[in-house]
């Protein structure tokens, strides 16, 4: 799997980001291949949250550049980078708890009923949406009793099960799970970390941003490694045990400064020489 | 795959399933207003043989019609998880320019009417920017609104005025009969209402507009999240619910005969009791316009019954006070038992 020429689904080149004084993303470069499941781990101020705000269109970097597929794009608003494919799972349960699952998963890109109810009265085609619904949860083998329950009656792995099946049925390139466990318990954490596997093996690529160290090795098939608003590594779960990827991520390992730069996916030049 | 492989058994997962298996079998959310509206209509009927009849409960409608439309805009602003004190006073505005534009300018009526409406809609749509545009919470706004609208009434007028001089003004307070010569009658603003009611309704339940409206009381964060302009959805809420009262304005007419520049000063409080007894939750995201309408026949029924045993209006007063305390205890209660 380790091509050199595949194109990455999402790129970035160069990001920056500044607040005043405080250099959140100084150049940083991001890259997620096809059918793949990377973590981003950094620690606290290491600006990995800043990088993925600007990968899922909640900021917009000063400078540099972000590609999909090959291609410029500009993530202006949430809203654009969900109409280029990159849907974003949030933490904290981002769902209505009073409203039902199909009306969650359609939160915002509702369906219309076809002909004069829809255009001009505008009535929502509930039935289509049930049946949407059903198809995606079947898709990820979530079963839930009743997709027409609140939200609200869910546990909070169900809760977070339903974010993830929304995001799985409109995501066409890239989905970004920004601490999908953090409010979860072990177990719960466990339905949603089977989610996330299936997301990743009908051919989306993830993004898993996590603190927890044994998720991230269990889920990862590579790891980008943030410190100092900048990705000082890539490595493979495989070849490092957590703690050498702990020491990379908290500075108590240096990298070589001639190995930064040239960093590029699956070559682990910089992470080797310490290994 | 079942559930017990798919999910891990936790204690959280066993009680949401309990619940929604419980749900299953639960009430409709508005059981509980009506049978308290049932309760009453049922103690007053046992206490004034005046109270069970045609006549009588007319009136009671014809009473909260006016109140009962402030009460759907409220509604709305309310599901947002926000609150609107100045109602009563844009209303209170609305039906003194008409009458002005109409008496002093010599405006046609028709004309005078829909002036009164678009400016009830600006005071909505300048409260609606003021909350999304400054960030200033609901309640300071609404209440700067009250008195920015207050004031602008008395300046403009400070004399009630007979306004009977069109049939475009008295035609919500005529009267058609049901059930022959001496049937019930009601009047076409009692309709009005009911067909507001239903509409606003019909848009709550089937249009995206209308689940956004929910969903942005619920968890404002997620709404926003899931792409939706929420901005522009509260400023919507805050202009239609304007153009309510401004209804409510016209009706007020229509019932009073008269354009009265001291109406409104109670109606923001009367208007939030209607649905908060309606079951609507003052933290936005749980309610309905059915609850609101039972709600302010609630408060109607009461006035009423109460008038008809004699009991002092002060006494009233205490009593609707007591109702939405209540009320308002019963959503605290069953949402901490939601959350807990």
């Amino acid at each position: 799997m380790a091509d050199q020429k595949l194109t990455p689904v999402l790129e970035a080149r160069g990001l920056v980001k500044r607040y005043g004084h405080v250099t959140a993303l100084d150049g940083t470069d991001f890259a997620l291949y096809p059918e793949e499941i990377l973590a981003v781990i950094g620690d606290n101020g290491a600006g990995k949250s800043t990088l993925i705000k600007a990968l899922s269109g909640a900021l917009i970097p000063d400078e540099g550049e972000i590609y999909l597929n090959g291609q410029v794009v500009h993530l202006r608003t949430p809203t654009d980078a969900r109409t280029q494919g990159i849907e974003t799972v949030y933490q904290d349960l981002a769902v209505s708890p009073a409203l039902n699952i199909v009306e969650n998963m359609f939160l915002g890109r509702e369906i219309r009923r076809p002909g004069f109810l829809g255009s001009v009265l505008r009535m929502l085609d509930k039935k289509q949406m049930l049946a949407d619904a059903t198809t995606y949860m079947q898709d990820l083998k979530f079963h839930i009793q009743s997709m027409d329950q609140a939200v609200e009656t869910l546990s909070g792995g169900q809760r977070q099960g339903v974010a993830v099946a929304r995001s799985a049925a409109f995501a066409r390139n890239v989905i970004i799970m920004d601490e999908p466990t953090a409010a979860l318990g072990v177990k719960e954490s466990g339905m949603v970390l089977e989610l996330i596997r299936k997301v990743r093996d009908r051919g989306l690529p993830v993004i898993l941003i996590s603190h927890n160290m044994p998720q991230v090795f269990a889920l990862a098939d590579r790891i980008h490694i943030q410190r100092h608003g900048r990705r000082v590594a890539i490595v493979r779960p495989q070849d490092f045990n957590m703690s050498e990827v702990v020491a990379i991520m908290t500075g108590a390992q240096d990298i070589p400064e001639d190995h930064r730069r040239q960093l590029k996916p699956f070559q682990q030049v910089a992470t080797q020489d310490m290994g | 795959m079942n559930d017990a492989e798919m999910t891990p058994q936790s204690k959280a997962a066993g009680m949401g399933r309990m619940g929604a298996a419980l749900k299953g079998f639960a009430l409709p959310p508005t059981t509980g207003p009506l049978a308290a509206l049932l309760l009453a209509g049922l103690f007053f009927t046992l206490q004034s043989d005046r109270f069970l009849t045609g006549t009588n409960l007319s009136l009671v409608i014809q009473q909260v019609v006016v109140v009962g439309s402030l009460a759907i805009g409220q509604t709305l602003i309310i599901l947002t998880a926000g609150i609107d004190l100045s109602n009563g006073m844009i209303m209170a505005f609305s039906q003194i320019l008409i009458s002005g534009l109409f008496l002093a300018n010599g405006l046609p009526a028709p004309v005078a009417i829909v002036a009164g409406l678009l400016a009830a809609t600006a005071f909505g749509l300048a409260n609606g920017l003021l909350i999304t545009q400054l960030r200033l919470p609901p309640f300071i706004v609404t209440l700067g609104m009250f008195n920015i609208a207050f004031a602008l009434t008395r300046i403009y007028s400070v004399t009630t005025v007979r306004l009977t001089d069109s049939e475009w003004f008295t035609f919500f307070g005529e009267t058609f009969t049901i059930g022959g010569e001496d049937g019930t009658k009601f009047t076409y603003g009692s309709v009005l209402l009911i067909v507001m009611c239903f509409l606003t309704w019909f848009v709550l339940r089937q249009t995206s507009w209308g689940r956004h409206v929910y969903a942005i009381g619920d968890n404002p964060e997620a709404t926003r999240l899931a792409g939706i302009r929420t901005n522009r959805l509260l400023v919507s809420v805050y202009a239609i619910a304007g153009l309510l009262y401004g209804i409510a304005g016209l009706l007020l007419i229509a019932r009073t005969g008269v354009a009265d520049p001291q109406a409104g000063q109670n109606s923001n409080l009367e208007s939030i009791t209607a649905v908060v007894l309606g079951g609507t939750s003052l933290f936005g995201g749980r309610g309905s316009i059915l609850g609101t309408l039972l709600g302010a026949l609630i408060v109607g029924i009461f006035r009423n019954g109460l008038t008809l045993m004699g009991v002092p209006s002060i006494y009233q007063w205490l009593i609707t006070g007591v109702l939405v305390i209540l009320a308002v205890a019963v959503d605290q209660l069953s949402r901490g038992g939601r959350r807990g």
